[in-house]
């Protein structure tokens, strides 16, 4: 006993590197696999709160650059609304009328990051505003990532620019599906695998998310298709995919909640049991 | 006593909020950014305990990895180089460290350097290696320690020489 208790003494401060070593690693290991960076992420409240305040400041310096994107969708949306209004006058187009599928939220990212392996963006809108795990995230230009965790004010968004997001995405003119990824070398540049051999695919197809996740709706842009080869067993084309975003210029976003997720969910639960 | 502790504790804080404000935010090149938050490891006191400096490192950089959604990677790393950090000093300042009566402000440039540079490449190749965390890619691991660390070297000597010219006035 009494040498098990010198040895600790003699070690100690060696031991107790060992152990915050040990627990570092722990963090590192877990934040590298999905959804589980349990409670070291910045959506909490002094974090969340260092970083509103800081972009409060620097919010006002791409004011004008996200006044001209905002008028350019409204531009688009405006001549959406009155062509469609023009072409079929006899339809019922008021599409507030319906059963919303798809619920959106506006907000703003409050911290970007593109340069690192794993990128998550913070931003300002949290649980009081009925954020939760797993809701889609788009820009006016494309799409953006996955909501991973909540706080009060605040949330973490995994970025496609993070090496673990998995999104289902599909060719524009035909439904051949595949998944996007990153392979951490361009913040321009996204993966897109598992298109089947037998999909015609062209430089400059448009990319966009396929639906069948319940988290993006269908027809959501991601990207042109910049260059594309088989792979090594031929089967599949490895795409490489110019997305329309800028994800290192990022302001406004719009979060996007499937109100119909959880009849999916217990539908296609029962159906595996 | 009372000023190592309150001068130790501002430049804690402030190391902090300029690691996760202002330096990690620069990307040059697309994605070299300094970490200069390891100054605080660096300029801490000799003298203190070694349990001491071994924990405030980790909850630096456990601070810093809360801010950037890094993880544990930055607290890794300065643990590390906390726990290692004697044999840095032995190595390149000898003597002065044995008599335990090192102070940086006093110290010749390039022992200095030599000790800023051997924690810095220590700590960025631990860094990277845990960020990318695929063998792999050791190549990318390298050339990342290698450009982040040349910039972290430069900007931290500037700060201590910056500073250690305002005290002796």
């Amino acid at each position: 006993m009494q040498q098990i208790v010198n040895f600790i003494i003699r070690n100690k401060s060696f031991l107790l590197f060992l152990f915050l070593f040990l627990v570092s690693l722990g963090f590192t290991i877990q934040s590298h696999s999905f959804h589980k960076s349990k409670f070291v992420n910045s959506a909490n409240f002094l974090t969340g709160g260092i970083y509103t305040m800081s972009n409060n400041f620097s919010d006002y310096f791409g004011l004008k650059q996200q006044n001209i994107l905002l008028q350019e969708e409204n531009n688009t949306l405006k001549s959406l609304l009155y062509n469609s209004k023009n072409a079929k006058d006899s339809v019922f187009i008021d599409s507030t009328r319906f059963n919303k599928t798809y619920r959106f939220i506006s907000g703003q990212v409050i911290r970007n990051s593109y340069s690192k392996t794993n990128n998550v963006i913070l931003i300002n809108k949290g649980k009081t505003d009925s954020l939760e795990q797993d809701f889609g995230v788009i820009t006016s230009k494309g799409i953006l990532g996955i909501v991973e965790k909540t706080s009060a004010h605040n949330a973490t968004v995994l970025s496609i620019l993070n090496t673990t997001t998995r999104i289902s995405a599909q060719l524009k003119k035909t439904n051949h599906f595949g998944t996007i990824s990153w392979n951490a070398k361009s913040p321009q540049y996204i993966q897109l695998t598992e298109i089947p051999q037998i999909a015609p695919v062209i430089i400059g197809d448009t990319i966009i998310t396929s639906g069948r996740s319940a988290i993006f709706p269908k027809g959501v842009p991601v990207g042109t298709v910049a260059k594309f080869n088989l792979d090594t067993a031929e089967n599949y084309y490895e795409i490489t995919v110019k997305l329309f975003n800028d994800m290192t210029d990022l302001e406004h976003v719009y979060i996007i909640e499937n109100t119909n997720k959880n009849t999916l969910k217990t539908l296609l639960n029962n159906r595996d049991d | 006593m009372t000023s190592i502790f309150s001068i130790n504790t501002v430049r804690f804080v402030v190391l902090l909020l300029l690691q996760v404000l202002v330096f990690s935010n620069i990307n040059f090149l697309g994605y070299i950014n300094p970490h200069i938050y390891i100054l605080f490891i660096l300029l801490f006191p000799v003298k203190n305990n070694r349990m001491t400096i071994i924990f405030l490192s980790f909850l630096l950089g456990l601070s810093i990895d809360m801010f950037l959604d890094t993880g544990g990677i930055n607290a890794a790393a300065s643990v590390f180089i906390a726990y290692i950090r004697p044999v840095a000093l032995k190595f390149s300042f000898g003597a002065l460290y044995d008599h335990q009566s090192i102070k940086f402000s006093t110290t010749e440039l390039g022992q200095r350097i030599t000790y800023i540079s051997i924690l810095t490449v220590i700590h960025h190749f631990i860094f990277f290696s845990l960020e990318i965390f695929n063998f792999s890619k050791i190549l990318l691991i390298l050339e990342n320690t290698l450009y982040s660390s040349i910039f972290t070297i430069l900007l931290c000597i500037l700060i201590t020489i910056i500073f250690s010219r305002k005290k002796k006035k």
